[in-house]
């Protein structure tokens, strides 16, 4: 216990200490590795070091905005990302002498307190996506990018209220456990690993190519051994360390991230006079934020300039257009994540039901916190940066955080610019491992427990070969994990993140739901639930507009080709278009030319939502419940009231609770 | 599995049992659905009642904006809300329906 305290406070102070002597390294690479600054393609001061030595900014020009770009400065960066690395196994090697038994490999030996649990949970969750995307939307989108950030916390309330306690009672290591207790073990675990699978394997291609992105934009190292080294990582973590270190990861990643963000904030904050309504007032005020919003309107045929377009900033509708979409994606999000394998592992690395309710607790608060603060970094970044000066270094926004820190370390002192960002990009790998770790494991302990000790060998495995077994498959799948990230990298896979949610929350969560509080519920249910609702989001997903339609790409190249044709026919002689209208031009005849079908050999999409949950939900839940109907087990049905009793009290759970 | 055996259906009847059990779901269900309502209210009121959403309350800050800043305290108020009552009537309940049990 305080030995546990001793080396989180020792890891978060050696991690402050890297901040602090990370300064003498640097102070080497401005001399030495300068000559990076200089090779860089653009060469326009990738950083105020680097602009000071080199050439004379290009930031007095005519436009206000300055397109700067991001490069982190490597020394510092990898040095941290060294310092991570180095906490994060000496947790392993720890854990590693520590995992016996199965319990201790998928649930820590129950020996994990609430408190901990909670900041594992908080670190679990928040992706790379939510922590670069989220206030990237907000910076480009204003309320949009808000409100896009609520439903990802108010998941946890159907987490509280519906699922932790009943499963921290009722279950040992995964769903299966769970679903398994009155129905037909075999064809059910082999289901519900099934589904547990697919759900980690979509979020963990999400994960990957992003981390592979991110490493190869912030640090420049290829994509390829980008996914290697954090492939390689991961597996380390997981095969040696098991639950342990996954959690320590995570709860490492959680600080880090948190102390990040709060400092971004405060230097923010701090730029407004710590006077929020001041701050949104230099908002609404800020001409570039007043430009952006006019040429994003002006796409609806609306004209609006001014503090009109400022104010605009602020109410909805810029990103989120479709209200049917939206709100698709809240259901997905409010009962998919109950339903996220990794986060219901979570639950069994607690001794008691109260620590599982003290867990989440602790996660939505700091969660919450993680997303309010995100307002302050999004609008911080439109304010300081531009939204101008964001897109042009990545369209998506993605980049906006860590431009901002950069840039609100550099007014301090151009060094801690650099440091500033060195430590949010170690956070962001942090990030990634944390999340990549957790889904690994999920996925792995699904393989191990459910189909081979309980499928394949009738649980008939010793300890010994229990934990080699989830060695075994944790080894597997982090390659798999790896191969499928290198193979993906030219994909779209943003829909990805959202699929997993919807399959969670569709198929999982109803299932999950029904087991532990429905009489009748029993083993044709399971499977019929799982499978309906399972393949009904990915079903909805392939036919949806997520998917690339040639004709309709070409068709809308083609409305850009005749817009910019007219608006070149209306020049005065003599005048040619602007660069950018030009390129716009030639890419949109290039897409005008495209031809053939979706993947699924549709041409335009069957389905109008991107999100599938208000279809496949409801289909989840009802093809669960008319399976129980159709296949009424007694013996199901005899076995509810040890399930109920179960869940509510904690009574005959392992011995953990038997002091 | 060296457990005590217990008559679950005997202990599904326990009054005990049948108090906490009533009183849970009420509650549980109760608050999970006034939370799923007050949440969709944010992305059904942004879209059809968008007049609404951008009153402005305090300076630029709109009805909107608050809000969806209300959601995380609204949320957090559920939270704190149920854990207190289940630290306080669920656990007791469960307790004393434990130790009737181990009698």
């Amino acid at each position: 216990m305080t030995l546990k305290k001793i080396i989180i406070a020792a890891s978060l102070a050696l991690s402050l200490a890297a901040v602090a002597f990370a300064e003498e390294p640097s102070k080497v690479t401005a001399a030495s590795g300068s000559n990076s600054a200089l090779t860089a393609p653009a060469g326009s001061g990738a950083t105020a070091t680097a602009a000071t030595t080199t050439q004379a900014p290009a930031a007095a020009a005519v436009a206000p905005v300055k397109h700067k770009e991001l490069k982190a400065n490597k020394a510092i960066t990898i040095s941290m990302f060294a310092v991570i690395i180095a906490i994060t196994m000496a947790v392993v090697v720890k854990a590693a002498s520590k995992t016996k038994s199965a319990a201790d490999f998928y649930a820590a030996g129950g020996g994990i307190t609430g408190t901990q649990n909670g900041w594992a949970i908080a670190g679990d969750y928040m992706s790379a996506a939510s922590f670069l995307g989220i206030s990237g939307l907000i910076s480009l989108y204003g309320y949009d990018g808000f409100m896009y950030s609520v439903g990802w916390l108010v998941a946890y309330i159907t987490v509280l209220l519906i699922v932790a306690e009943p499963c921290r009672n009722a279950g040992k290591y995964t769903l299966g456990d769970i679903l398994s207790f009155r129905t037909s073990p075999k064809p059910v675990r082999a289901f519900a690993a099934i589904s547990t699978v697919s759900v980690s394997t979509f979020y963990l291609t999400a994960q990957m190519v992003g981390a592979g992105k991110l490493m190869a934009l912030l640090v420049g190292i290829p994509y390829k051994i980008s996914i290697i080294g954090v492939g390689i990582l991961m597996v380390g973590y997981v095969v040696f360390g098991g639950m342990t270190a996954t959690t320590w990861v995570q709860i490492i990643k959680a600080g880090l991230l948190m102390t990040g963000a709060f400092l971004l904030s405060v230097l923010v904050m701090a730029k407004a006079g710590f006077n929020p309504i001041g701050f949104f007032d230099t908002i609404v005020s800020n001409p570039n934020i007043q430009d952006h919003v006019s040429k994003m309107v002006l796409k609806d045929g609306i004209i609006m300039n001014g503090m009109d377009a400022g104010q605009r900033f602020l109410e909805p509708g810029l990103y989120l257009k479709n209200p049917l979409d939206q709100i698709s994606l809240g259901m997905a999000l409010v009962l998919g994540t109950a339903g996220m394998p990794h986060i219901l592992m979570r639950f069994f690395t607690v001794p008691t039901a109260q620590a599982a309710r003290k867990s989440v607790i602790i996660a939505m608060f700091i969660i919450g916190g993680f997303y309010i603060l995100t307002t302050l970094l999004g609008f911080g970044s439109a304010i300081h940066l531009t939204p101008q000066g964001i897109t042009a270094v990545d369209k998506g926004g993605n980049m906006a955080t860590l431009m901002l820190a950069q840039q609100m370390g550099a007014d301090i002192s151009p060094i801690i610019g650099d440091l500033f960002l060195a430590f949010l990009c170690a956070v962001a790998f942090a990030t990634i491992l944390a999340v990549v770790s957790g889904l690994v494991l999920a996925a792995s302990a699904a393989i191990a427990h459910d189909i081979y000790v309980n499928v394949i060998k009738d649980g008939h495995a010793d300890q010994h070969e229990q934990v080699f077994a989830a060695r075994v498959t944790s080894f597997v799948v982090g390659a798999c994990g790896i191969l499928i990230g290198i193979a993906a990298e030219k994909q779209n896979v943003a829909h990805l993140v959202a699929l997993a949610f919807a399959v969670a929350a569709s198929g999982n969560l109803p299932v999950v739901v029904l087991s532990l509080f429905w009489r009748k519920f029993n083993t044709a249910g399971v499977i019929s639930g799982l499978i309906v609702g399972t393949v009904a989001s990915i079903a909805l997903v392939m036919v949806s507009p997520n998917m690339t339609y040639p004709k309709v790409v070409a068709a809308g190249a083609k409305k850009v080709v005749a817009a910019i044709q007219q608006k070149q026919a209306a020049l005065p002689p003599g005048a040619t278009l602007s660069e950018n209208d030009a390129k716009a031009l030639a890419k949109a005849m290039e897409d005008a030319k495209q031809d053939g079908t979706s993947m699924v050999g549709l041409e335009r999409p069957l389905f109008s939502l991107k999100n599938p949950g208000i279809i496949s939900i409801p289909l989840g839940f009802m093809a669960a419940i008319i399976g129980c109907l159709a296949f009424p087990s007694r013996r199901s049905e005899e076995m509810f009231d040890e399930v109920y009793v179960r869940q509510n009290t904690g009574l005959g759970m392992a011995k953990a609770i038997d002091h | 599995m060296a457990e005590k055996k217990y008559d679950w259906s005997a202990i599904a009847r326990n009054p005990k049992f049948v108090e906490l059990h009533h009183k849970k779901s009420a509650f549980l269900f109760g608050w999970w659905i006034f939370s799923c309502a007050y949440y969709f209210m944010l992305p059904i009121g942004a879209a059809y009642t968008p007049g609404i959403f951008r009153v402005k309350v305090l300076g630029p800050v709109n009805v909107g904006y608050v809000f969806a800043l209300s959601q995380f305290f609204v949320s957090w108020g559920i939270a704190l809300y149920y854990s207190h009552v289940a630290n306080k009537d669920f656990d007791r309940l469960t307790r004393e329906l434990i130790d009737e049990l181990h009698k």
